[in-house]
């Protein structure tokens, strides 16, 4: 059976830390949660991931450079991609959500806001720049999967926008 | 070995490939920079979705190919997509067609192959169905948007799902294998699916102020290999590396 609990060694957890999406550098692979598991099982750390969109291409980035601090700490470890559960963005934690806001993409807001937002053009998403909501879609797809593209009317300013994956 | 699993994990998988290297296509080539942009973050979901169905499918037939093989080393006859998705990106009507007449059909399967017995096929289906609801929801857009829009648009509207339509009844065919997938509680009854996709389809169309064909004369043939001519050229794109410079990597 599958589990949508974590399980992370808490020894482990400030190194992984350190590893980041390559797409967001700003945001850790802890605060994204795709890192569903990290135990330590005869000397080797066992690390689970899981993606968050299935083509994401910062998948194999991310499986090498947890391989490699963990490295760095003396550790020898496998890294294993999972799909079940599948990710989703409550995965991500309020310390990821600031760091996202911060970075200029607004996080994601829960499955019914997103839907009114992104098909009956509902202003809900806050602006990035200047925090008002008089926000627009430009388009559903942005400069990755997992974004939109969002315009602000207050301040013109364009910004990303991580859509809500349940 | 199972070589009826291989062969259904096929039947949904080249589906994808197929799709995702049409929409590829259009990459630096789309009408505006944001369906551009769109249709390639689709045919992206499309890849990765198809990377999870190709290393599952290496890994039952077991005999050494990789998902690369599997990708890029088939002949046409062996590919076993339908005919729908191999169409070309005639005009920007045909290729949000295309994809509508697609993602109507792949969110209703990819609902049931939740439920599979197989657990990798399970996975795979509860990973992409939140990717395909997305494209779902870009295609139907459009749709309307063209349907309902100008004259012009309108009419190309139109014109396309009525080229299209002919590829439509062919997603609810059965092979062999699908049938014995579906006894052993693997796979999904397609047929099951059909009553509910023209139902979602034509009211979809209806909104759009666009009229559902009355054709009853289908095309068939992708799921046993025989194709339209337009999968050999699109073919020789996608494996032209592979051929040219054989077991070259990145
Ligand atoms: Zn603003």
């Amino acid at each position: 059976m599958v589990s949508t609990e974590q399980h992370i060694n808490q020894l482990l957890f400030p190194i992984l830390e350190q590893v980041s999406d390559p797409e967001i550098p700003v945001l850790s692979i802890m605060e994204m949660g795709v890192v569903r598991s990290a135990i330590i099982e005869n000397d080797i750390v066992k690390v689970q991931i899981t993606p968050t969109y299935s083509g994401c291409p910062a998948m194999d980035v991310i499986g090498d450079d947890i391989k490699k601090v963990l490295s760095e700490n003396g550790y020898n470890s496998e890294v294993e991609l999972i799909l079940a559960p599948a990710w989703t963005t409550d995965w991500i934690t309020p310390k990821g959500r600031k760091a996202l806001e911060e970075y200029g993409i607004a996080a994601p807001l829960d499955a019914e806001a997103d839907k009114s937002v992104l098909l009956d053009g509902k202003r809900l998403v806050k602006c990035t720049n200047c925090n008002s909501k008089n926000t627009r879609l430009i388009s559903q797809f942005g400069s990755t999967a997992c974004k939109a593209q969002f315009q602000c009317d207050d301040c013109q300013e364009p910004f990303d926008y991580f859509k809500c994956l349940k | 070995m199972n070589n009826n699993l291989y062969k259904y994990i096929l039947g949904i998988a080249d589906n994808s490939l197929i799709l995702g290297q049409r929409l590829g296509e259009l990459c630096g080539h789309g009408p505006s920079l944001e369906t551009d942009i769109a249709c390639t973050n689709i045919s992206l979901d499309l890849f990765g979705q198809v990377r999870s169905y190709y290393q599952y499918a290496a890994k039952v037939i077991g005999d050494g190919r990789t998902e690369d093989d599997i990708a890029m080393l088939r002949k046409e006859r062996e590919y076993v997509n339908v005919l729908l998705v191999e169409q070309p990106n005639t005009d920007f009507a045909y290729t949000i067609g295309r994809q509508f007449l697609f993602d109507v059909y792949h969110y209703l399967l990819l609902n049931k192959l939740q439920n599979s017995h197989d657990l990798t096929l399970s996975a795979i289906a509860k990973k992409s169905i939140k990717e395909v609801s997305y494209h779902q929801r870009f295609s139907t857009d459009w749709v309307k948007r063209l349907g309902d829009g100008t004259e012009v648009s309108h009419q190309k509207m139109q014109e396309a799902i009525d080229g299209l339509w002919t590829y439509t009844d062919e997603l609810f065919h059965q092979t062999e294998a699908d049938k014995i997938m579906v006894s052993e509680g693997v796979g999904v009854d397609v047929t099951s699916l059909k009553e509910q996709y023209y139902a979602i389809v034509s009211k979809i169309l209806e909104d759009a102020t666009l009229k559902t064909p009355e054709s009853k004369w289908f095309q068939k043939g992708g799921k046993q290999g025989i194709h339209t001519e337009h999968l050999g050229y699109l073919l020789s794109d996608l494996q032209y590396m592979q051929r040219a410079y054989p077991n070259m990597e990145w």
